[in-house]
């Protein structure tokens, strides 16, 4: 009836391999272990190899740049001017990157959010598949084709809104006008890159709200929860790891969004808040597109030294969103 | 349940694929044209030409490649619009027999080129002239002309809106609405700039401080990517007025530029006449047709804003194949037939032919092989 042992009641199963407090261990299962744990550890260290690598070929390419005296500079490249530095060169366009990608952030992941809400919780399964395949098809559109849609459709469109903001919020610095006609400002290339980012955090943010534990659900709305209440609850707090790294993947397409930018945006060099105006701001990525086709050498150098602070741009911000998720969940991510 | 494990896993694998898959694109390069043998043609001319240089020339250089390789079909030709500056290079490394270029060499590069074609510096055809157009788009204002003061301070922005009093003094009788000016300018560097600004620059120097450069130096400004894009912007909003080559100018609008006393309008007659009117470079040999153009020219029917671009070749060549697939090729470019083409093609303007005499008579004296 009873064991020589007090084993504890414990709430979970104990695991199967083990046997009166030895392990089991049959000789199949371990080579297959051995097998596949060697494949993800291989696969995992590649994918750390590839970093490195980018980031070593990215060093070694910007590295006659970080060398050579602003003065050198100057001369053999004609866009680079003679009182500039190399790091006052590349500041204006980080600033530009984080500004468009922070109007995409905010503008595409509420909405996500809502899309992938709705989806997961209000609707009826056909119609959230049919949505899932929509949502999933815009991913797939190029961006040039954004590009070209964002010129040619979007932009008439959007002038008589950027109208109505520069006269009744005009007093605010952000949308002071005169409004840009056409409206190729900061603007418009951050909404183009908000639609763009958008498939990216709906899709992964479905699926983390889908994992939502039904116990959970079912006990919130057992307590008298409505189904919003329940969501707040219990859905929007448990996915919110999973939601701030799908918006981390966003904002990694917006960062490096090329062709979008540089056919929608009139570019400019300074530090401005203005989002209304037209030349003001410049992103890296449109900016590398622009210059390198008839860059020198030491030109292309320049360039792949902005694009490598970018790249620690990316992985700066990305460490912050994990780190302040893990801080507001206590560790669960 | 299963449907929802093998819907998710296909779902993040599909956000995934579609995300990485929906990148910029790749700019291709343009590349030969192809081998049409022409019933009847006999040529006995045959081997392979490769060079490179402004993107300027690239529609006017596809069309005579075409008719070249019609003419002779045994023979490949093809052109790299990397840009004027990597074409010079290319041509002073000897990597091009020949370079296609909107600037003519400085004198470094001359000094290089007398190594790289034995003894001679290179010479510069011009076999390449486009009007730029100042476009505009203004409902309801069909005619505008404007002095080179006037269209500088607009660039410029120092004259803000259509019915400032300096613009309408200047088009009597028309309509000028209370609307904001949009200078467009191109983004890229570009030999379309530099022209334009290099005329600003000569032709208004008060108006217009700035040095004369293939990057825009005016901020606040709209700026697009390419022609294209520019005539695209200028076409999206109202008000707006820019400057791209005027065989892109469409349905535009397009501004008369004062010239001495009258107003002209640009034209491949007009633009053709303003390098006729314009001195060579001073220093430069007898066959050496570079030509600095004279922005402030005062004679009738010229058109000053244009873009010449010249063909950078040696007048010598030590390989004989090499030398008469050069001689034969400029040629062609310069012969009516090839300007003809390249007018269709590219809306350049035809050179005249008191040049085209000249160019002809200077490819004649390239000599082929050691004499």
């Amino acid at each position: 009836m009873t064991t020589t042992q007090e084993q504890p009641i414990l709430a979970e199963t104990t695991p199967v391999s083990v046997h009166r407090g030895k392990p089991l261990t049959p000789p199949r299962r371990r080579r297959g272990d051995l097998i596949f744990f060697r494949t993800t550890a291989a696969a995992g260290t590649l994918i750390l190899v590839i970093l490195a690598a980018v980031a070593a070929f990215l060093l070694q390419q910007a590295w006659p740049a970080v060398q050579a005296s602003p003065a050198e500079l100057a001369e053999r490249i004609h866009w680079f001017d003679e009182d500039q530095t190399l790091l006052g060169y590349v500041g204006p366009l980080a600033f530009g990157t984080l500004l468009a990608s922070a109007i995409a952030l905010t503008i595409a992941t509420p909405v996500a959010v809502g899309v992938a809400l709705f989806t997961s919780h209000y609707a009826p399964r056909p119609l959230a598949q049919a949505f899932g395949y929509v949502v999933d098809l815009l991913a797939a559109i190029p961006s040039v084709v954004y590009g070209l849609w964002g010129a040619l459709w979007l932009m008439p469109r959007l002038h008589p809104i950027y109208v109505w903001l520069s006269e009744n919020l005009g007093f605010l610095p952000l949308f002071e006008g005169p409004v840009a006609n056409p409206p190729r400002t900061i603007l418009t290339a951050g909404i183009i890159l908000a639609v763009m980012i958008l498939p990216i955090i709906t899709a992964v943010s479905r699926e983390v709200f889908l994992q939502t534990p039904k116990l959970l659900e079912e006990a919130a709305l057992a307590l008298g929860a409505t189904r919003w209440e329940m969501i707040r609850m219990v859905v929007l707090p448990f996915g919110r790891s999973g939601v701030v790294g799908a918006a981390m993947l966003g904002l990694g397409r917006a960062l490096g969004e090329t062709m979008a930018v540089a056919m929608v945006l009139s570019p400019g060099f300074s530090y401005s808040l203005f989002l209304l105006k037209p030349g003001q701001q410049q992103t890296t990525a449109a900016n590398i597109a622009l210059q390198f086709p008839e860059a020198t050498p030491t030109g292309v150098s320049v360039l792949v030294f902005t694009g490598l602070v970018l790249f620690v741009i990316t992985l700066v911000v990305n460490m912050l969103a994990r780190w302040a998720v893990s801080r507001a969940v206590g560790g669960a991510s | 349940m299963k449907r929802n494990r093998s819907g998710r896993l296909s779902a993040v694998v599909a956000a995934g694929v579609l995300a990485l898959a929906a990148c910029g694109n790749d700019p291709v390069a343009s590349n030969t044209g192809n081998d049409q043998p022409t019933s009847g043609v006999t040529s006995d001319l045959s081997g392979e030409l490769a060079a490179g240089g402004a993107s300027s020339q690239e529609a006017a250089m596809q069309a005579w490649i075409a008719g070249f390789q019609e003419a002779h079909p045994d023979v490949t030709v093809s052109y790299d619009p990397i840009g004027s500056g990597g074409g010079r290079t290319q041509f002073l490394e000897g990597a091009y027999p020949f370079a296609g270029s909107d600037a003519v060499l400085d004198e470094e590069e001359r000094q290089q080129s007398v190594e790289r074609c034995g003894g001679s510096p290179a010479i510069h055809l011009p076999v390449y002239i486009s009007p730029i157009a100042i476009v505009y788009n203004l409902e309801g204002v069909d005619d505008l002309q404007l002095s080179p003061s006037t269209i500088a301070k607009i660039f410029n922005r120092q004259i803000t809106t259509w019915n400032d009093p300096a613009i309408a003094a200047e088009n009597p009788g028309v309509d000028l609405p209370d609307l904001p000016i949009s200078p467009v300018s191109r983004s890229d560097e570009s030999g379309t700039t530099e022209n334009f600004t290099e005329y600003l620059a000569a032709a208004a120097p008060e108006d217009w401080p700035h040095e004369p450069s293939g990057d825009w130096p005016v901020e606040g400004t709209q700026g697009a990517q390419g022609t294209s894009g520019v005539i695209q912007t200028v076409r999206g909003g109202q008000g707006t007025i820019g400057y791209a080559d005027a065989s892109q100018a469409g349905d535009l609008g397009t501004v008369k530029v004062k010239v001495g006393d009258e107003y002209v309008a640009y034209s491949a007659e007009a633009a053709a006449k303003v390098v006729d009117a314009s001195p060579r470079v001073p220093g430069a040999s007898q066959h050496d047709l570079a030509i600095e153009l004279d922005r402030t020219t005062t004679e009738p029917g010229t058109y000053p804003i244009v873009l010449v671009s010249y063909v950078i070749t040696c007048p010598s060549y030590d390989d004989v194949t090499e030398g008469q697939l050069v001689k034969e090729f400029l040629g062609y470019i310069a012969s009516e037939e090839g300007q003809r083409r390249a007018a269709d093609a590219a809306g350049s303007a035809p050179l005249s032919s008191e040049m085209t005499e000249q160019v002809q008579a200077a490819i004649e004296a390239i000599q082929v092989g050691s004499s």
